[in-house]
């Protein structure tokens, strides 16, 4: 078995390393699929349902998400259909009426050709993509926040919706959301996330608050390192 | 309780695989999900606790709040729902006082609404404490709840 296989996409051949997704595949050759969910340093999810794309097979053809569809060989893959296209306006006019305001999803929208929503604006600001809680998962590898209910009343929630105990306040999931609604703030020596107060530590020399306690904490533990390795900010090594 | 959720974990081997029929179990034995149990399946079964709320939200068959000793189940799903369904429900949240998914306050009833019991040919149906009732009518659904200890005024029999 070779790694590589040949696919092609609109027509174009194109190889691939074997058991890399479509999307990839298609932006490793230049090509452009519209996604708001992947990210690559996170386990692919499908939920957005942006970056549909339509599949040979044999003489039918099948829409898939091109985020979770893994490529084969002798795949013939469009892009750009109508009934994709289709598929795609209805999903950023779904997601439009959940947060109409955010320049990614106008951006997206405005290159689909979608001037407005038909459906009643519900502004939820989240859109559900679950970088946040897959972030929290894979990368900080901390599992503090996950999703709560389903269907319309889903939403991101710490457990039992009170202070997260296992949150170190590192703020990945706010700095990750790609609509920015996870309200962070720092203010006098203290980090306020999911309603959560979380004290900083402040520099030895020079006196700035510069990251959670917790997260420090963390760091330390995960790392091995002495009890007074954070003492001190960065600028101050 | 400690000791009912481990017995409950050992009997599935501590395997993780099997997080939803182990919170069955721990939802039979409690009546429903109480957080600090919760807390003890996240522990002994090393899945983080957001991960938990997640699947214990997700399904509609988990309980986060305590149930009442009477569960009513009304099925609202198409077939139901065209021969009257939707009727029964406002007749018996008037009749107990409780919006479909809440536990009356005495903890006697909890009402909730499921769509397709797939007994469709019997509809309206009404699962009570496990037992189907098919064909219902107001005064079936009104002799139920006498049954079940809850008084009905005659005047809303039909
Ligand atoms: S990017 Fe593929 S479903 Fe969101
Ligand atoms: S619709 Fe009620 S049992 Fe199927």
């Amino acid at each position: 078995m070779s790694d590589t296989v040949t696919l092609k996409i609109n027509g174009r051949t194109i190889t691939a390393s074997a058991g890399s997704t479509l999307l990839a595949a298609a932006q490793s050759a230049n090509i452009y699929i519209p996604n708001l969910c992947s990210n690559e340093e996170l386990t692919p999810y499908g939920a957005c349902r942006l970056c549909m794309v339509e599949i040979a097979h044999g003489k039918r053809t099948r829409m898939v998400a091109s985020c979770i569809y893994e490529v084969a060989e002798g795949l013939e893959v469009q892009t750009v259909t109508e009934r994709i296209l289709n598929v795609r306006k209805l999903v950023i006019e779904l997601l439009l009426a959940r947060n109409p305001y955010h320049p990614r999803l106008l951006k997206i929208s405005h290159e689909l050709g979608v001037q407005a929503s038909r459906f009643k604006e519900d502004v939820k600001g989240c859109i559900l993509c679950g970088q946040c809680v897959r972030t929290c998962r894979e990368v900080v590898g901390v599992a503090a926040i996950g999703f709560k209910g389903r269907g319309r009343t889903r939403t991101v929630a710490t457990p039992f919706d009170k202070a997260p105990a296992d949150c170190i306040a590192c703020g990945s999931c706010a700095y990750i959301c790609p609509v920015k609604v996870i309200p962070l703030e720092d203010k006098n020596n203290v980090r306020t996330i999911w309603k959560t107060e979380f004290p900083m530590a402040v520099c030895k020399k020079c006196g700035r608050p510069f990251a959670p306690e917790k997260q420090l904490a963390y760091f330390r533990k995960i790392a091995n390192l002495p009890e007074n390795h954070f003492d001190t900010c960065i600028q101050c090594r | 309780m400690q000791a009912k959720i481990q017995a409950i974990i050992s009997r599935y081997g501590s395997d993780k695989g099997f997080l939803v029929p182990i919170l069955q179990d721990v939802q039979r034995e409690l009546n429903y999900l109480p957080e600090d149990a919760l807390v003890m399946v996240s522990t002994l079964l090393e899945i983080p606790l957001s991960r938990i709320f997640e699947v214990a939200t997700f399904y509609k068959a988990f309980s986060l709040t305590p149930r009442g000793k009477h569960l009513l189940s009304l099925c609202l799903g198409t077939a139901c729902h065209v021969r009257g369904a939707p009727l029964l429900s406002g007749h018996i949240e008037r009749a107990l006082g409780i919006r479909p998914g809440e536990t009356s306050p005495d903890l006697e009833f909890t009402f909730e609404t499921v769509n397709c019991l797939g007994a469709c040919a019997l509809g309206p149906v009404m699962v009570v404490d496990g037992e189907y009732h098919g064909q219902l009518t107001i005064a079936k659904t009104n002799a139920i709840l006498r049954d079940l200890g809850r008084k009905v005024p005659s005047d809303e029999e039909a």
